[in-house]
């Protein structure tokens, strides 16, 4: 996506003043982002150097900070605490992607192609966004009574003579993040990949299947290539939205198992401003990393 | 031709597919229909099935409050904070949707800051906002401790708050969607008509307010729908930016795990509730707008 620049901004554009009044409309808009997004990651940069007791935020410059994240990581023979705890919300992001990914993929293929009539289409696809409206703390306890030591799942396969005692490790556990995440963000797969299936010209699936492309072929080499934009951008927002998350591991883990999210909310509770700052810095880095890993590998395929 | 289609056999993968789509939607609405079912409990009942009774016993025990917590407080500040982001989310945003609609010196670089707050990982702008607002309390303090003024030193506690550093804090998540749904508007919309108006000697201002509003008003009511629903819900964006209280998702989140009564079902029905009657009223609205607008072009 793109500012619009059609021809029509262009006719309007042309009276001169214009671009002063421009920026006075886009002036408090513009104010709110350099107020709330912009100076405070500026300061984090800054705090991030800092210094620090218990009570108060010590100005300086020292790397104290960053050392104290990477504390015993010098070591080979066992991983330290950050990089435990990176390669943990990595494994998550990973896999709740792949997951949300094919769902997200499999759903709206369904929707764009299979279901013919627009209306059913706008039915269905207005179907699965309602829960997108519920907040995302009850979509996470929803899950309690189903998962839960005496829940509805571990009750069924009892009565169901399958297992003797009731399995532990459905809720609470990295499953249930997973199912979690899974639940919660799916939608942010399936809008943007619907968007851009609607987007692919028709006739392109009937020239790939008159070229005698078999339904693989065509959804491989047609539809997958088509589909890019709104997978990147699926793809990006589910990856940055687990990487930071602190809320669904905390609820759904237990309080019990560590995410990169939840060391800087922490870490802000205790006062420690500074190595908190040092956290968000290295886990923006790494966040960035990995959305311009993945615009480059999607556009390499694009141009083999 | 269409008949032809429509009488070919359904492919294996529609069968395969549809029951993906069927399991999907059984996923979504099967957890939440089932609190919203437990939340009816009668006294006895606990936080799984089997059902004990039916009654709204947890609900009153909702409004009669959750140990410490004030569920009431929480949810008029909820609503509050709601309402003001959903104001400036349409204000600003179509303000900013018309002047993207101008040559806009810049106007690439504020587009690609509004996607990076949109991607930015929301612990990390909280933190930023958390971290400016208690430098900003620093700085009063130095500053009216250096004016002399004692008594107003002793009774300011933080400039962290609802409707400063928490309504800012919402703003970065909801003016991008704002913004998008704008550029979705304005690249369908054509100014032929806000031209005629010009020719036919309207003010910039007439031309506004009598031809581009009315038109673009649906699209507008939607903006605010966003704009009150994702702040109604946010946690991570609020939660190093509130201060002292807490809005309601926050005392949800805390609840989590303290309350061991269905009366948290209770609640989750509640602020459901409150999600659908905002979605309800949005879509009226704008079905209402609709009906005008095709009975005046119907006349």
């Amino acid at each position: 996506m793109s500012p619009p620049s059609t021809s029509h901004t262009a006719a309007v554009a042309a009276a001169p003043g214009r671009g002063i009044a421009a920026w006075w409309q886009a002036a408090p808009f513009t104010a709110v982002f350099v107020l709330f997004f912009l100076v405070p990651l500026g300061l984090i940069l800054m705090v991030s150097f800092w210094d620090f007791n218990e009570y108060e935020l010590l100005p300086g410059f020292t790397f104290k900070n960053y050392l104290s994240v990477f504390e015993g990581c010098g070591n080979t023979a066992d991983l330290c605490t950050t990089l435990r705890t990176y390669l943990s919300t990595l494994k998550f992001s990973l896999l709740v992607w792949g997951i949300t990914l094919v769902l997200g993929f499999a759903v709206a293929y369904f929707l764009a192609f299979h279901v013919r009539s627009p209306g059913m289409q706008t039915l269905l696809f207005v179907l699965c966004t309602i829960p997108f409206w519920t907040s995302n703390v009850i979509r996470m306890i929803s899950w309690v009574p189903l998962l839960g030591r005496n829940g509805l799942v571990n009750q069924t396969l009892i009565d169901l003579h399958l297992i003797q005692t009731p399995i532990e490790w459905l809720l609470f556990s990295d499953f249930s993040v997973v199912l979690a995440f899974v639940h919660l963000y799916t939608m942010f797969m399936i809008v943007p990949i619907f968007n851009s299936m609607m987007r692919i010209d028709r006739s392109l699936l009937e020239a790939a299947s008159d070229s005698g492309a078999s339904g693989w072929q065509t959804l491989w080499n047609v539809i997958v290539p088509l589909s890019r934009t709104g997978i990147i951008i699926g793809s990006i927002f589910v990856i940055t939205i687990v990487m930071g998350d602190f809320v669904t591991i905390g609820v759904m883990g237990g309080q019990q198992i560590a995410s990169v999210g939840k060391i800087i909310q922490v870490q802000t509770s205790y006062l420690q401003f500074p190595l908190a700052a040092a956290n968000a810095v290295i886990l923006l880095a790494v966040v960035l990393m990995i959305i311009y890993g993945l615009t480059r590998l999607v556009d390499i395929r694009k141009e083999l | 031709m269409k008949k032809a289609r429509l009488r070919e056999p359904r492919p294996l993968s529609f069968w395969l597919l549809a029951m993906v789509f069927v399991l999907f939607v059984l996923f979504m609405y099967g957890p939440m229909l089932v609190i919203f079912v437990l939340s009816f409990q009668g006294p006895e009942g606990g936080l799984t099935f089997p059902m004990r009774g039916l009654s709204l016993h947890w609900f009153r025990q909702l409004a009669e409050g959750l140990g410490v917590v004030d569920i009431g407080a929480a949810l008029r500040r909820s609503l509050g904070l709601g309402l003001a982001v959903m104001a400036c989310t349409v204000v600003l945003s179509v303000l900013a949707g018309l002047a993207f609609r101008k040559r806009l010196a810049g106007g690439n670089t504020l587009f690609f800051v509004v996607v990076a707050s949109l991607i930015m990982p929301s612990i990390i702008v909280s933190l930023g906002i958390g971290l400016e607002f208690r430098l900003v309390d620093t700085a009063i303090k130095a500053v009216l401790g250096w004016l002399g003024l004692q008594e107003t030193l002793e009774g300011f506690g933080t400039s962290l708050g609802l409707f400063t550093s928490a309504l800012g804090a919402h703003l970065t998540w909801t003016l991008p969607f704002g913004l998008l749904i704008m550029f979705a508007v304005f690249n369908r919309f054509n100014p032929a008509y806000e031209e005629a108006a010009r020719d036919l000697g309207a003010t910039p201002w007439q031309g506004f307010a009598h031809v581009v509003l009315p038109l673009v008003a649906p699209s507008v009511v939607g903006i605010g729908m966003f704009g009150f629903t994702l702040s109604w819900d946010e946690i991570a964006r609020t939660s190093q930016a509130i201060g002292d209280v807490n809005t309601l998702p926050l005392e949800l989140q805390g609840l989590t795990s303290t309350v061991t009564t269905p009366s948290i079902y209770a609640l989750g029905t509640l602020t459901t509730v409150v999600s659908f009657v905002v979605m309800g009223l949005t879509l009226a609205l704008v079905w209402l707008l609709g009906r005008g607008r095709r009975a005046r072009a119907d006349r």
